[in-house]
């Protein structure tokens, strides 16, 4: 879960996000507590409230307001430089300078960099994601999902030896693991061939079907139903 | 009685937030600390340096101490300052912390660098010797080191919020470091003179010579105030440049007679 | 926990002369100081003791630098600290494989060292036991500078200043225990101030190495 809370008025006030005691601790801290109990809350899995990422102070794009509810599929649209990437990355909890709210459950990020060691075999990279989350690894399960992705018999075999393409494919296999409801793609597509891009819409499509939820950043189209097109709008330069 | 202390202290914490607030309130501050440090500086150069009495051990060279003492305790109680407000920083991730950080920097490696050489200068026609390593000039040169630590780590990052983050962990740590490295080293061997000067104790040295330290200690401190404020109202400008108060301040005033005789 | 220290190990055993460039460099670094001046070797206490703290530090630093830098390029770094349940931990198991492949490795070479330097065997063991409540402060300290600096294409003169400061304790005490060790003299004194600094390392640390480690994630 991931909980950000800005002080409203960035002109005046010098206390920058996240000013709610314990900053250092608060991200993987917040993440467990439950917030409001509104029943609509309950329902949603990403709500937005006038957020707004910034670098260097500036806000990147208009502020959003959005609720992602099960099931929701958006698709992140906008030049390079407009914010997909950042915004992706705040949600995720790797960017801490913004405005507004973001109230979410549990995420996958999936960023520009694979996130794998590449020194170990795909079962290695999931092992160790398990632990990191103080879970065994479930051996079948994650041999099955590496069936999936066409990388079973890649299943032992270190990453620096696969092809990009596998790379990226094992990199999935994490997300199918990791049960999470939300998942948040930055350019996943990039580097799969015809065949990969086709499993991976299959995949996002089931993960939605499942009652999950995706916010992809993409510059190919996805081909999932029922998607919704979110697009950025830059900040005209006004003199607060 | 304390509730309304309380409520007050959090009035001020909350106002502390706002740069804007602070410039305006340490406008007549800067100008009073510069007027009294310079007063001290004055007064207790003329009277430690011509008119104290000289030591009867040491002779007339212990007069650099009215130097020496001076800048290697404001120096110390700057880095401190620095280690509170990167504590605040990172905590309550308050904009003027960083201000802080960013504008005691310059005066206390000056400083440090400063109680350093005058240490040297001192110790080589008293103790016949430039360097030894001791306690204090061991945790005063690792003083020096951090600061630099802290500054090159400032310029190497170029986002100003990691830039502020990076500074005042560094700074809370080092912070809490430098005791350990005075306390191992005078384990291991002192041989620096005791304190000539404590807050509490009774100093060792008669009235007419820690008189005029005082006033020079006071100066200092009142000097360190002038321009760590300084500092720091000019980096709040710096910072907000692109804000209405800074732009509706800068239109009040008018341009000066000498300004439009350069150009 | 376990899968965490597994991955850890495993990474540390497959990336090309990480254990083996450290000691090879501490085991070069000596045989120079033997080799330049004859009258280091037969032991001449402090001044001895203080060459070999000087050298585990350098060695030390050496190996600091690379410490998160490939996880930090690959992007798994980024994913350990959006996913770690519990990140005192997966930065501890990070630290302590670090220390096994440095501080503990080269306290078992301590007896090569040793005969290198024309020590006689008696001290062996007493500068082994000082090596080892020492050098986990070296990693736990150092890992704090690792992660301010990975995001850093040339970090390495600003990791070296920012931690040779919170290296001085350890260098102080332990080329005092080892010099009394030498000279035959009791060393209990050092060694427990030496313990005490590590442990408050090993519970401080951690926390001051994840926020580093945030900071720098927020570079990329």
């Amino acid at each position: 879960m991931g909980v950000g809370v800005a002080a409203s008025d960035r002109v005046e006030w010098g206390f920058t996000s996240s000013a709610y005691g314990l900053a250092v601790l608060d991200q993987s801290q917040h993440l467990h507590q439950a917030d409001d109990k509104s029943p609509r809350h309950l329902e949603s899995v990403l709500r937005m409230l006038a957020l707004s990422c910034q670098r260097d102070q500036r806000d990147l794009f208009e502020p959003l307001n959005l609720v992602v509810g099960p099931g929701e599929c958006i698709e992140l649209l906008g030049p390079n430089g407009s914010g997909k990437s950042t915004l992706l990355r705040t949600l995720a909890g790797l960017h801490s300078q913004y405005r507004g709210e973001y109230h979410s459950v549990a995420a996958v990020y999936q960023g520009h960099r694979l996130g794998l060691d590449e020194l170990l075999s795909p079962l290695e990279n999931l092992a160790w994601f398990a632990g990191l989350q103080d879970q065994r690894l479930d051996r079948d399960h994650a041999l099955a999902a590496l069936a999936r992705l066409g990388l079973l018999a890649e299943a032992h075999t270190a990453c620096y030896r696969l092809s990009a393409g596998q790379q990226r494919r094992a990199a999935i296999a994490r997300w199918l693991l990791a049960e999470h409801p939300l998942w948040l793609l930055d350019e996943p597509f990039n580097a799969l061939d015809v065949q990969s891009r086709v499993l991976l819409n299959e995949i996002l499509y089931e993960h939605c079907q499942a009652g999950g939820a995706v916010v992809c950043a993409t510059h190919l189209q996805l081909q999932v139903d029922g998607k919704v097109t979110l697009e950025l709008e830059p900040v005209a330069e006004v003199l607060v | 009685m304390s509730g309304s202390f309380a409520a007050s202290l959090k009035q001020l914490w909350h106002k502390l937030g706002s740069p804007r607030w602070f410039y305006q309130i340490t406008h007549n501050w800067v100008r009073g600390f510069g007027v009294m440090a310079a007063v001290m500086l004055v007064v207790g150069c003329v009277w430690g340096l011509a008119f104290a009495p000289p030591d009867y051990q040491q002779g007339n060279s212990f007069r650099i101490m009215y130097v020496h003492v001076p800048a290697a305790m404001v120096a110390q109680s700057l880095y401190l300052g620095m280690g509170v407000a990167g504590f605040i920083g990172l905590v309550w991730r308050m904009k003027l912390a960083d201000v802080a950080i960013a504008a005691t920097l310059p005066l206390g490696i000056t400083l440090t660098a400063l109680a350093l050489f005058s240490g040297s200068v001192w110790g080589r026609p008293t103790w016949g010797s430039w360097w030894e390593w001791d306690g204090r000039t061991v945790s005063t040169l690792v003083m020096l080191f951090l600061y630099l630590g802290i500054y090159a780590l400032r310029e190497a990052i170029a986002e100003a919020d990691l830039r502020a983050r990076a500074a005042a962990l560094v700074s809370l740590v080092g912070t809490v470091n430098i005791p350990v490295i005075k306390y191992s080293v005078e384990w291991w061997n002192t041989l620096h003179q005791p304190a000539s000067f404590t807050l509490t104790e009774k100093p060792a040295m008669p009235a007419e010579m820690w008189l005029p330290l005082l006033v020079m200690v006071l100066g200092f401190y009142c000097f360190a105030g002038h321009n760590v404020l300084s500092r720091m109202r000019l980096e709040i400008l710096r910072r907000e440049a692109n804000t209405r108060w800074v732009a509706e301040l800068f239109a009040a005033k008018p341009v000066s007679a000498s300004i439009t005789k350069e150009s | 926990m376990n899968q965490l220290l597994q991955r850890e190990l495993t990474s540390t055993l497959r990336t090309r002369g990480s254990v083996t460039n450290p000691l090879g460099f501490l085991l070069l670094s000596l045989l120079l100081f033997a080799l330049v001046d004859p009258g280091a070797q037969g032991g001449q206490g402090s001044y001895l003791s203080g060459i070999f703290w000087v050298l585990i530090l350098l060695t030390n630093l050496l190996s600091l630098d690379a410490m998160f830098r490939r996880d930090f390029d690959s992007g798994a770094l980024e994913q350990m600290l959006i996913s770690a349940h519990m990140p005192f931990v997966a930065v501890l198991m990070r630290i302590f494989v670090h220390w096994l492949s440095s501080g503990l490795l080269m306290t078992l070479f301590v007896p090569l060292f040793g005969l290198l330097l024309g020590l006689e065997s008696e001290t062996f063991l007493p500068i082994m036991l000082v090596m080892l409540v020492g050098t986990p402060a070296l990693s736990l300290l150092g890992s704090i500078g690792a992660a301010l600096t990975v995001g850093f294409s040339r970090g390495g003169t600003i990791l070296a200043l920012l931690i040779l400061p919170l290296f001085l304790p350890v260098l102080i005490f332990g080329s005092a225990c080892i010099s009394a060790a030498v000279s035959g003299l009791s060393f209990a004194a050092p060694l427990t101030w030496l313990g005490l600094f590590s442990s408050s390392s090993l519970l401080l640390a951690p926390w001051a190495t994840w926020a580093a480690l945030k900071i720098s994630v927020e570079m990329q």
